[in-house]
């Protein structure tokens, strides 16, 4: 099922609408939680979205069962998005008007204002327990385990055990008025079950944070933007608990830069000097970077760069969700540049490939780019916990140290000595008379020396590219996933359109319609991509942009068939659901729909 | 560059405590237009860095786009450098010296480098007191594009390519910077050594952000008559606050200075420097008297000269973040990734 909240933003819905979640969570029901809001602070309407669903799909599906609305300016509009059939729970303190009335839903009044002012003086209180109120109301409509939110209510006040009681009363008082004014449970309800496992809820963009924490980042420089901002915060909580010394000393370094130009280039500054360091971003942050990204990549300085995309172009939708800067983060810069590039699904991967992003930035000397979504980042998604293996180290790549310098006949910072197209590079302040030399955007020979000779630069881009190739076999290899019989239709996708593809997926094979699954991890295409291409005859790439732009990067990376690969393509700026693939993938099969 | 400066070393040349002489500091020789003012500021920075013992691997050079910018390809080939991209040298200096604070990072613009494109970085490098010598080459105009006028041309210079500039006023980045609240700001000119390579040594020892515009003439399209960018107009009008001694912490003041007329500044590694005051109502530890000197110049049509402003007790940016006193550059796994048992416990908080 999916219950919809309907809120004012900045009237602390939030943090009822998260505990509501929760506790399903702990239930042991798989539970996906979603915040559609504004780019406002106070005063426009927002709404969380919970999708319930026992077999543990978690994308979005659109057609609400039950909608709490306390939102009079989304009133209208929230009572008619209600499934036919389905609830619509209001706040009775005032009489719904006639033109909210429908038919064909059910309405619960829940008296939640009037319930608070008769029982909290303050007005800041009464209006945070209006929003406790109707959670307890749901409690009981819902049949959900009151222990269980209970407990989440004292672990949330821990530190303000006064707290308690008052939360306490606003739970029982939604409740109390549901029992003795309506049928408990509804048609829907919630029983505990084991659908969780050792699941963990968790936003993608903390989970970053803490990857980067340990793949060894110790040097963080960003700017504010939504959606990446969460990093950020990510980054700088963990670390206040985890890499500070004995002596309040931190083993940290946490800039907030002037811009994303800056920010750029303080990472640049660090990674140049020997540390490991990152920025998070999303979009516009990533056309301002450009010009730095493109030195990087040229002068071959490690970067690690998190792209939060959000709805383009400009500032377009700054608080919805979509895919469409896979071209211009890939090919950031001008000249001919082509970035590493990681596409997490699951706020588990956004931990892990952030620390592989770190160890590939260094391995090979070039920005990387982690490419993740507002939906990713910002909402809480159930997934596997985070996993370290303490035997990992890190790679640090190719660096001499002053042995290595004493060791070695010369030094050439851009000499491919081992035939990779890697070179070796060294930190400054290793050696006093050995191993230094000029970085720069400018063109040079392979000794760093400056050069407008062109046999030169031709033999120094091109060994770029076979850096290019030799990360094919370092990057993450896709998931493939094979359909129940043979088929020659398949489907490729990334990021967060995994939850929505694959239960499509299997929507399909419940109608006969079989579908190999391949969901691309990384850029560049491994051999996985190509072989999935050259075996099947049709091929849907589903993405969250108008342009089809994974489409184009295969097309251009792999000289793929365009007449082979089909776009579905959803970008309204909300989450793609099964129902939008299906249906767009069936206008593709005449024959068989 | 394809010329090669030859790299023996007279037995007989003088050595400094680490060892090096000084052509051990130089670099690449310069492309640069002969008589560039650039090159003697190049000059002064090899001199200084020798004089100090400046090992020449615990010193990073860092620039921007321009001739300015270039000039770190002609000094201390022995350390690394950096030429980043146009006016965005401050933030590839800020992360360098986050990855370690323990070297010495020396900073070369322009005026179109600083005053223009790279303003808004310039003032935040100001803002956080990153610890590093920021040295703008001031020429009043783009030389590498053929001569522009920059924001730093004088209402009423004429230059050669532009012309007279009667539309704008220029931007001054002494006054400017010490509105910033830069803690160590002084101005010089190329063609002054005397008072230029002691205002690098002391800008070195400075624990924070300490800033030197440097007047440099543009030989090719800036020294004409009626550029107040000149070599002539400039030796016309400058007006040095005060003489300046560099005396770093182990040695011994030798010379005499007149009671009543000189300042000492001692900075946090013992060194100090001496000012021989040789204008009126100026303290350079009183950020009001110096930018009140700054105004009356400016209404003499004096140059104003010298270190400007210094504030003893600056603290560079690491202190104010609280960073590891280690290079972060140097920590290692055990340093950096808590385990997976605090893993266990952090997934924990997410269920």
């Amino acid at each position: 099922m999916v219950v919809r909240f309907a809120n004012v933003n900045g009237t602390g819905s939030a943090s009822a609408n998260n505990m509501f979640a929760k506790t399903i969570f702990r239930m042991g029901i798989p539970v996906s939680p979603k915040n559609i809001f504004p780019s406002n602070i106070q005063g426009l309407p927002t709404w969380y979205e919970v999708r319930i669903n026992k077999d543990g799909y978690l994308g979005r599906r659109t057609g609400i069962d039950l909608l709490v609305g306390v939102n009079p300016q989304s009133l209208k509009k929230d009572i008619a998005s209600v499934k036919s059939g389905g609830y619509f729970v209001y706040d009775s303190t005032r009489k719904l008007h006639a033109e909210f009335i429908r038919e064909d839903i059910n309405y619960i009044g829940i008296p939640m204002m009037k319930l608070s002012m008769e029982h909290y003086q303050v007005p800041r209180l009464q209006q945070l327990f209006k929003n406790i109120i109707y959670v307890g109301a749901l409690v009981a409509l819902l049949d959900i385990e009151m222990k269980v939110i209970k407990n989440i209510v004292d672990e949330q006040f821990a530190k303000k055990p006064k707290l308690i009681p008052n939360n306490y009363k606003a739970l029982d008082l939604g409740y109390d008025f549901a029992k003795a004014n309506y049928e408990c449970p509804l048609k829907y309800r919630l029983e505990r079950m084991d659908g969780v496992g050792d699941s963990i809820l968790i936003e993608g963009n903390e989970a970053t944070g803490l990857g980067a924490i340990y793949g060894g980042a110790t040097v963080m420089a960003w700017y504010p933007i939504t959606p990446s901002t969460s990093v950020a915060k990510g980054f700088e909580t963990h670390c206040k608990k985890l890499r500070v010394d004995a002596d309040g000393r931190k083993n940290y370094a946490f800039v907030q830069a002037e811009d994303e130009l800056a920010a750029m280039g303080m990472v640049i500054g660090a990674t140049w000097n020997g540390s490991r360091a990152f920025t998070a971003t999303s979009g516009p942050g990533v056309s301002l970077m450009s010009e730095f990204i493109g030195l990087a990549y040229f002068a071959e300085i490690p970067v690690t760069l998190v792209n939060v995309q959000r709805g383009g172009p400009s500032t377009g939708m700054p608080t919805r969700t979509q895919q469409p800067d896979i071209i211009s983060t890939i090919y950031a810069s001008h000249g001919d540049t082509k970035h590493i590039s990681l596409f997490p699904s699951t706020p588990t991967e956004c931990f892990e490939m952030m620390a592989d992003c770190l160890d590939l930035a260094d391995r090979f000397q070039t920005p990387v780019m982690m490419i993740s979504d507002l939906d990713l980042g910002m909402n809480s998604h159930m997934c596997p916990p985070l996993k370290w293996d303490d035997t990992r180290k890190y790679d640090r790549g190719k660096v001499y140290d002053a042995e290595d310098l004493e060791r070695i006949k010369e030094f050439g910072r851009y000499l491919d000595v081992d035939d990779d197209g890697i070179c070796y590079r060294t930190i400054p302040g290793t050696h006093p008379t050995k191993g230094s030399f000029f970085t720069r955007g400018t063109s040079r020979d392979e000794y760093a020396k400056y050069t407008e000779d062109g046999d030169t630069y031709v033999r120094v881009v091109n060994r770029l590219l076979k850096k290019w190739e030799t990360a094919k076999s370092y990057v993450p290899i896709p998931e493939v996933t094979e359909a129940k019989e043979k088929t020659d239709m398949g489907i490729i996708f990334f990021g967060t359109t995994r939850y929505s593809a694959l239960e499509a997926m299997d929507l399909f094979e419940k109608e006969g319609i079989y579908l190999d699954a391949l969901r691309i991890k990384a850029v560049p295409f491994n051999q996985t991509v190509e072989d999935f291409i050259n075996s099947h005859e049709q091929i849907f790439v589903i993405e969250q942009n108008r342009d089809g732009q994974m489409r184009s990067v295969l097309m251009n990376e792999l000289d793929a068939d365009p007449k082979k690969l089909t776009a579905i393509l959803n970008y309204d700026g909300m989450p793609i659901t099964a129902a939008t693939i299906m249906e767009r993938i069936g206008q593709h099969l005449p024959a068989l729909v | 560059m394809t010329y090669i400066k030859p790299t023996f070393r007279h037995p007989g040349l003088k050595k400094n405590k680490v060892g090096y002489v000084r052509a051990d500091y130089e670099g690449a020789i310069s492309t640069l237009c002969a008589g560039c003012g650039h090159d003697s500021i190049s000059g002064a920075i090899v001199q200084a860095c020798f004089e100090m013992s400046v090992e020449p691997h615990r010193l990073a050079k860092l620039s921007g786009i321009g001739c300015s910018s270039k000039t770190p390809t002609y000094f201390l080939s022995n350390s690394h450098g950096f030429n980043s991209v146009h006016g965005r040298m401050p933030s590839v200096t800020t992360g360098a010296n986050m990855a370690n604070r323990d070297l010495i990072y020396l900073g070369v613009s322009g005026d179109g480098d600083t005053a223009s494109i790279g303003m808004g970085q310039f003032v935040h490098a100001v803002r956080r007191n990153l610890n590093m010598a920021y040295i703008v080459m001031n020429n009043g105009c783009y030389g590498l594009t053929k001569g522009q006028d920059s924001a730093t041309t004088d209402f009423g210079s004429i230059s050669k390519s532009s012309g007279l500039n009667d539309s704008f006023q220029a931007i001054d980045l002494v006054g400017m910077a010490l509105e910033l609240g830069a803690t160590f700001v002084g101005r010089s000119f190329s063609g002054d050594k005397d008072q230029l390579v002691p205002m690098i040594k002391a800008a070195m020892s400075h624990p924070g952000f300490a800033f030197i515009d440097c007047i440099s003439p543009c030989v090719t399209f800036n020294n004409n008559k009626g550029s107040t960018k000149s070599y002539q107009f400039v030796r016309d009008h400058q007006e040095a606050t005060s003489t300046i001694d560099f005396v770093p912490h182990e040695e011994e003041i030798t010379v005499d200075y007149e009671a009543g007329t000189s300042t000492s500044v001692a900075l946090h590694d013992g060194s100090k420097i001496h000012l021989d005051k040789l204008s009126p109502n100026w303290d350079p530890t009183d950020r009001y008297s110096a930018v009140m000197r700054l105004q009356e110049a400016k209404l003499t049509g004096d140059i104003l000269t010298g270190l400007l402003y210094i504030d003893p007790k600056s603290r560079g940016l690491h202190d104010l973040m609280k960073t590891s006193k280690r290079p972060l550059n140097s920590l290692q796994e055990e340093d950096l990734c808590p385990g997976s048992a605090a893993l266990e416990g952090i997934n924990a908080g997410f269920r």
